[in-house]
């Protein structure tokens, strides 16, 4: 355990030692501040809740945390420092659970970082702050979901731009796969898959916390989702590493 | 006691070419060998399946009594490894670099200074010690790989060019260091440059094509009045030389 938060220590403090982090942040709390209080009508609504925040983290995540992951591991095999990581005495899972918990942090610091917003609802109105938290704890999942998605297509490539891409069209199936464009397209022709597609969106197990529900089929899916894709990272790495 | 470096039959194919085809030999402590070749002969490639970042395709090798594919992490702590080129992080301090390697290798505390301390003294560095290693010229870059790979003061060391793009100077200094290291370590370090294995190495082993052509003494090498340049040539031209003639005159 001591040398996976090693890895991720260097990892997060990467983040912060370049303006990568600085211009991550600033743009998501800009892009999430805006679209609340112009597409979410805010006030408009006339409700103390951070609803229309809510709807938009999982469309700015789709972006920004591909933005994040692309590097994670393109970036070791261009400067050869992957070849340095996978000879220190640790197993590749820990040097990818370790990269990955350094992202994550890194998601939760931003999110942190949004809490002018909870400040402002607290005193307009009296939001219920249990709902506010279960949905910060769901932004976080699909923060972790998208999170693992990038960082294992980004152990297929050298490329920074084509694991960035990648990722973003992967995250999107995810993302668009419980929306009723697809849902109603797949039931019209193969009902069987609509309602697959439904279960593996990412957008659709978010909207339960949004709703203030934590269930225990949503935590497990979101935790089989990474895992998943944590083990395709380490194989990946397994397999591309020499490469 | 078996060797601290044993390398038994180690072959890597990448699709249908041989990279490293059936090379064995063992390097005990006391030892340093030169492991010489030309470009692209499969230097590299050994030294990568030594230190566990490539798999062999048949064969193995074992250090300090640990095999490479069954025990790759117990092989790792026992080794210190160069990869060629010294690959660091650039943004990170020399200081935040090498304890972040004493802290992946498990040193906590004090332990973990004084580890960083004694790697940086041995490699010079104490000077630059708070600076991005991106700020450093090649010379300190290479001794910064080269202080990670001494951290843990590894029975076994394994090193891909250490003196490839210094100065002489440093490259003396490099020597210096490695004839010191010498009486208790298994080194094996890969180079170009022929006078280094006269300067500093009991064996040298040479290969081409993926084969071991040569395991001897430099002294043998020379010996029958002639200089190591000339041997290298003959030793690793030698069959080349034939395909090519071939293509020519088939031209």
């Amino acid at each position: 355990m001591g040398a996976t938060l090693a890895v991720a220590r260097r990892e997060l403090a990467g983040y912060f030692a370049t303006p990568v982090a600085y211009v991550f942040i600033v743009i998501f709390l800009v892009l999430s501040g805006a679209l609340t209080f112009t597409l979410g009508g805010f006030f408009a609504r006339g409700q103390a809740d951070l609803q229309p925040f809510f709807n938009f983290v999982p469309w700015l995540f789709l972006f920004l945390v591909p933005a994040i992951t692309m590097r994670l591991w393109a970036e070791e095999r261009r400067l050869g420092t992957i070849e340095l990581l996978l000879t220190l005495p640790i197993a590749q899972w820990q040097a990818v659970l370790g990269k990955f918990l350094a992202a994550w942090a890194f998601c939760a610091i931003a999110l942190a970082l949004t809490f002018p917003l909870w400040i402002t609802v607290n005193l307009l109105g009296d939001p219920d702050n249990g709902v506010i938290l279960a949905g910060y704890a769901g932004c976080l999942l699909v923060a972790g979901a998208y999170l693992a998605v990038g960082a294992a297509l980004s152990a297929l490539t050298k490329n920074q731009v084509i694991a960035f891409v990648l990722a973003v069209a992967v995250c999107f199936v995810f993302a668009a796969a419980g929306s009723p464009v697809v849902t109603e397209f797949l039931s019209q022709r193969i009902p069987v898959l609509a309602e697959v597609a439904r279960q593996l969106s990412v957008t659709e197990r978010f909207g339960g916390f949004q709703r203030g529900v934590i269930a225990l089929r949503d935590i497990v899916f979101f935790a089989s989702f990474i895992g998943f894709w944590l083990f395709a990272n380490a194989v990946a790495v397994d397999h591309r590493k020499a490469d | 006691m078996p060797a601290l470096i044993e390398i038994e039959r180690l072959t890597k194919r990448f699709g249908s070419f041989t990279a490293v085809d059936d090379v064995s030999f063992a390097v005990d402590r006391g030892e340093v060998v030169g492991f010489l070749g030309p470009n692209g002969a499969g230097k590299s490639t050994t030294m990568k399946m030594l230190a566990g970042f490539v798999t062999p395709s048949a064969g193995t090798a074992r250090v300090c009594g640990h095999d490479v594919v069954d025990e790759p992490v117990a092989v790792k702590r026992c080794l210190g490894y160069l990869p060629e080129g010294a690959p660091t992080y650039p943004e990170m301090t020399v200081s935040g670099f090498l304890g972040f390697v004493a802290r992946v290798r498990g040193y906590r505390g004090s332990e973990a200074e004084d580890r960083v301390a004694r790697a940086m003294r041995l490699t010079s560095l104490e000077g630059v010690r708070l600076q991005p290693i991106e700020t450093l010229s090649k010379g300190f870059k290479r001794r910064v790989g080269l202080a990670q790979t001494l951290l843990h003061d590894p029975p076994a060391l394994v090193m891909d060019e250490p003196t490839d793009g210094l100065d002489p100077n440093q490259k003396h200094e490099v020597r210096e260091l490695i004839r010191a290291m010498a009486p208790e370590k298994a080194i094996v370090i890969s180079t170009h440059i022929l006078e280094e294995v006269g300067a500093v190495c009991t064996r040298a082993v040479i290969i081409a094509r993926g084969r071991v052509v040569v395991d001897a003494t430099p002294r043998e090498l020379e010996a029958p009045g002639k200089t190591l340049d000339e041997v290298f040539r003959e030793l690793t031209l030698g069959s080349a030389r034939e395909p090519a003639l071939a293509a020519t005159e088939a031209a």
